[in-house]
């Protein structure tokens, strides 16, 4: 029977009642006394310079209270990236300024350029039409490759637009290409993985708010890390001492990566809100957000698998340009690196891998992790790769990977890419796959498409991600420039509620409901005598924040540390108040006994003692119940998967119709199956408009073509099936103390692939030989167009 | 963006030459053309109110001769800057052939928009071009043929749209050729 609360038990998301009825406080909903409002005037072009900025005009219009341009600026720092990436040669990455306000040079259409700040919105927009920029348009680099061969520079004083040329690991190159050479069949494949724009359902905003009495700062912004806004706008943008700076991330909806990552915008309006000596309030147009939210994806890869004539991998190399677009955004130089490189062995015992990444800047928006970062980019070559080597050899694509897994007597598996997966069972995933998909009745199913004209195809692929973000003497040593725990605290009050502070940061995954989950099982209360709390980092410590299924994985676990430290101390409360000896006391069911008699005291009772303590042993414990702990784990987390789509595509049209999709993941142990079950619908909701629909397009000038929605074609609830997940193959994680692997991103890793090598086969078995791949989004015309030849 | 087309003028190339280069008759000719000044020589200013699909905005604009060879050919180049709409800018090549009694004026645009335009605008920029560039055209034949008909046109048009709330169809190809 299923539990009704506490781990492994579906409990309804407890802030889904007020995100259902209105009562949400996102950050738009906040308005301060006095405040202003802010717009933006943003770059046209895609590449200019900026002449002259004459705001007179504007500065004499109604309402208007100041207009900003970089000489405002003057001494501030940019905004930072937080990876150091060293090339081949072991040098640092190029490295060019991101200014708050553009200085001399407009690098990409959306770049700001001056920002008027004015008692209205109204007022505000008006005023940002008459800022007049007199910006010589200068020829764009869209392009990677031509980018990199010599086009316009976007960023003049680096000299290149090539911000690394990354081999990863260098010194397998050798292997790699001897065994290339030496193979009795080698694969190729060339492709893109198609740029996307992350479109949260709340648009990004920002408030800045100084307080001169206090000589203090508040920002109110939609990040998915408050902690880290903290850290580097304060360190490194605006010269904020973290214990002047206040940063509250209320609700947020949705993040899907974009709100990892420090703003401009978040910048410009803390500093302006002193200058101006008010709030200023920004919150950004929906095509606002196509135009600056950072993009996610956009690769273009060549990759190259060895086999030998058993089908047995032999090595992999691969050539990949990433997109970085005109600056480097938080975490933008670590996505095709150490997000991307260490995962190239899939599930795989590959012996030899080489991975080469060239980053290049465009006069794009900015490119950054978009749920998956750099782990979906490398499933689907890989994948991809794989089912085209499958079909080359005559090999079941099914059994060819089958033959390949790492085994599950051979964890802890080291790849030649850096990382050890510490536990897994990718051959339990794949027969779950085959019961739940019926992979058996696939034949039936195609001649029952068959019969109504339409082509069938079934594609299966697996995944594997890293996950739990991340060991910080790890990631110290490739190039992060922070550290990667979380932190938590666990406040117990004198009648006996709990409240958590916890660092990680609830945008969607329903923290509030998890979390309350383990620390009730934990102690044996109500899960609602557990609130959580989050976003604020005057009330939560520390905190590293929500991206790379960390959550649960790493804040999870800070909670574990935060609450055992609590039951430690509650259980030495509880002896004394039963004059018993503290390795003698239980708990169990929010009740503390002492073993083999029938004594016991109450949960509420030892709180109560712990913020009462007439009857206490204050010379040995001080008073009071409230403790924080710190989490760095050992190693990532790896889930890992295997998924199969199976379409049907019409031969007239093209149109590819997705008819089932079934998921079967190991994400360790679950603490909420509703939840998990949740994340992946929406992974996989964001994987296959990936895969189907999802474009974004620029022009050969850099004008953004795919700036609406008009354009720019999200999933809708008719472009998905109706999803068959399952999470019952549970490999627990064997170094943190939930045994928990991270589920956020999982779906839209997987699923790409999927789809495409079902569109693939499904053509490939409509005798449409000649068609052994498709770039994404497999829409209609390049469906059909591949079909012509 | 790139357009190319013709059309046969029952009049002599001299005489189109002439209407090309009269700020009176690209005024009357240009759908949505506000004023337009200046001369050949020195090139025209000229503001378009136009909309493109949700995007509408009055556009000034400097137009430039130049590659002039007269009665035969020209290149008309422009840019109009809409504000926060954002801007577009092109180039025409005109020519023009003697065709029996009339002429053959033949034409190929390129034209490129940006900002606004081109983030909400570019899925109907490309048709929305073409049939500025058709009644542009169209506009001029008649003004050619018969003098007097342009502003008769426009006349009319500018009734009809006062009647659907002031909205005019007018003016991006304006701006290619000189606005």
């Amino acid at each position: 029977m299923p539990k009704d609360q506490g781990i492994g038990a579906s409990t309804k998301r407890r802030e889904d009642v007020r995100f259902l009825t209105g009562k949400g406080r996102y950050t738009d909903d906040i308005n301060l006394r006095g405040q202003t409002h802010c717009v933006f005037v943003r770059s046209q072009v895609a590449h200019g310079r900026i002449n002259a900025i004459d705001t007179s005009a504007a500065e004499a219009m109604p309402g208007v209270i100041k207009v900003f341009t970089s000489a405002d600026f003057a001494g501030k720092g940019g905004v930072p990236c937080g990876w150091q990436i060293h090339d081949k040669q072991g040098n640092p990455m190029l490295e060019p300024k991101h200014p708050i306000l553009a200085e001399g040079k407009a690098r990409y259409v959306g770049d700001a350029i001056a920002a008027v700040i004015a008692e209205t919105l109204e007022q505000a927009r008006d005023a940002a039409e008459a800022v007049v920029i007199d910006i010589e348009e200068l020829p764009a680099v869209v392009d990677m490759k031509a980018a990199v061969a010599g086009g316009a520079l976007v960023h003049d004083e680096v000299g290149s637009n090539l911000c690394y040329d990354w081999g990863f690991i260098e010194d397998n190159k050798g292997a790699v290409d001897a065994a290339i050479k030496s193979a009795h069949h080698v694969t190729t494949l060339e492709l893109v993985n198609n740029r996307l724009i992350p479109n949260a359902m709340e648009p990004r905003a920002a408030i800045g708010d100084y307080n001169s009495a206090s000589d203090d700062y508040t920002l109110y912004t939609t990040s998915q890390n408050p902690h880290v806004i903290r850290l580097l706008m304060g360190a490194f943008v605006l010269g904020i001492p973290e214990h002047k700076l206040r940063v509250i991330a209320p609700d947020v909806g949705g993040g899907f990566g974009s709100k990892i990552f420090h703003y401009v915008e978040e910048a410009f309006v803390t500093h302006a809100a002193k200058v101006v000596g008010r709030p200023v309030k920004w919150t950004a147009q929906r095509s606002e957000s196509f135009m600056t939210d950072a993009h996610g994806r956009d690769h273009v890869t060549k990759i190259e698998l060895a086999l030998d004539k058993d089908g047995h991998f032999l090595a992999i190399r691969t050539e990949t340009y990433a997109n970085m677009g005109a600056y480097l955004s938080t975490f933008a130089s670590s996505v095709p690196t150490y997000l991307h490189g260490t995962l190239m062995a899939g599930n795989y015992k590959t012996p030899h891998i080489y991975v080469n990444v060239k980053a290049v800047f465009t006069n794009t928006v900015p490119v950054d992790a978009y749920r998956g970062a750099g782990r979906p980019e490398a499933t689907f070559q890989l994948e991809r790769v794989i089912d085209k080597a499958a079909r080359e050899m005559g090999i079941d694509p099914i059994e060819i990977r089958r033959r390949n897994f790492v085994q599950p007597n051979e964890f802890p598996y080291q790849t030649p890419v850096a990382v050890a997966y510490d536990t897994g069972n990718y051959q339990a995933t794949m027969d779950k796959l085959v019961q739940i998909a019926d992979i058996a009745g696939f034949e039936g199913r195609r001649a029952e498409s068959a019969k109504k004209g339409l082509l069938r195809g079934l594609g299966v692929n697996c995944y594997i991600e890293a996950c739990g973000i991340a060991p910080s003497n790890l990631v110290g040593q490739l190039g992060a420039r922070a550290g990667l725990y979380e932190s938590a605290t666990v406040r117990v009050n004198a009648t006996g509620g709990i409240v958590v502070m916890t660092g990680s940061h609830s945008h969607g995954q329903g923290h509030e409901t998890t979390f309350p989950q383990v620390v009730a099982e934990m102690i044996g209360i109500p899960e609602a005598q557990v609130e959580i709390v989050h976003g604020d980092t005057a009330n939560v410590p520390m905190g590293m924040g929500t991206y790379g299924s960390r959550s649960l994985a790493v804040g999870g676990s800070a909670i574990v540390r935060a609450t055992n430290k609590i039951i430690a101390k509650a259980k030495k409360i509880a002896a004394h108040l039963m004059e018993a000896s503290e390795g003698d006391i239980e708990l169990k069911d929010g009740k503390f006994s002492v073993a083999g008699t029938d004594k016991s005291v109450d949960w509420g009772s030892v709180c109560l003692a712990a913020y009462v303590p007439h009857n206490y042993p204050l010379a040995e414990l001080e008073p009071g119940l409230e403790e924080t702990a710190f989490y760095d784990p050992s190693n990532f987390t790896y889930p890992a998967g295997a998924y199969a789509c199976e379409v049907e595509v019409d031969p007239g049209t093209g149109k590819v119709t997705i008819c089932s999709f079934a998921a079967a993941d190991d994400f360790g142990n679950v603490i909420n199956p509703m939840i998990v079950e949740g994340q992946v619908h929406g992974g996989l909701a964001q994987g296959i408009g990936q895969a189907m629909l999802e474009a974004a397009a620029y022009d050969a000038n850099g004008q953004l073509l795919s700036g609406s929605y008009m354009d720019y074609a999200m999933p809708r609830a008719d472009d998905v099936p109706f999803y068959m997940v399952d999470h019952s193959c549970q490999t627990p994680c064997t170094h943190n103390p939930l045994g928990v692997k991270g589920c956020g991103e999982a779906g839209a890793i997987g699923s790409p692939p999927a789809v495409v090598n079902a569109v693939i086969d499904a053509l490939q078995r409509g005798g449409h030989k000649h068609v052994t791949h498709i770039d994404m989004p497999v829409s209609p015309v390049r469906v059909w167009s591949a079909m012509q030849g | 963006m790139e357009l190319k087309d013709s059309r046969i003028i029952a009049a002599r190339p001299e005489d189109v030459w002439a209407a090309i280069l009269s700020p009176e008759v690209l005024q009357a000719c240009i759908p949505g053309c506000e004023s337009i000044t200046g001369t050949p020589e020195e090139g025209f200013e000229a503001v378009v109110v136009q909309k493109v699909g949700p995007v509408k905005a009055r556009f000034t604009g400097v137009v430039t001769l130049s590659d002039m060879v007269a009665g035969e050919s020209l290149t008309i180049s422009g840019e109009g800057k809409g504000g926060p709409a954002g801007f577009a800018k092109g180039g025409a090549k005109v020519r023009l052939d003697p065709d029996g009694e009339g002429t053959n004026l033949s034409y190929e645009v390129q034209a490129s928009v940006g900002g606004k335009l081109a983030q909400l605008g570019s899925r109907i920029i490309d048709g929305f071009a073409r049939k500025l560039a058709d009644e542009f055209f169209a506009r001029l034949q008649s003004a050619v043929e018969t003098p007097g008909a342009a502003d008769a046109t426009e006349a009319a048009e500018s009734d009809a749209d006062a009647a659907e709330g002031g909205e005019k169809k007018k003016g991006w190809f304006r701006r290619i050729i000189g606005a």
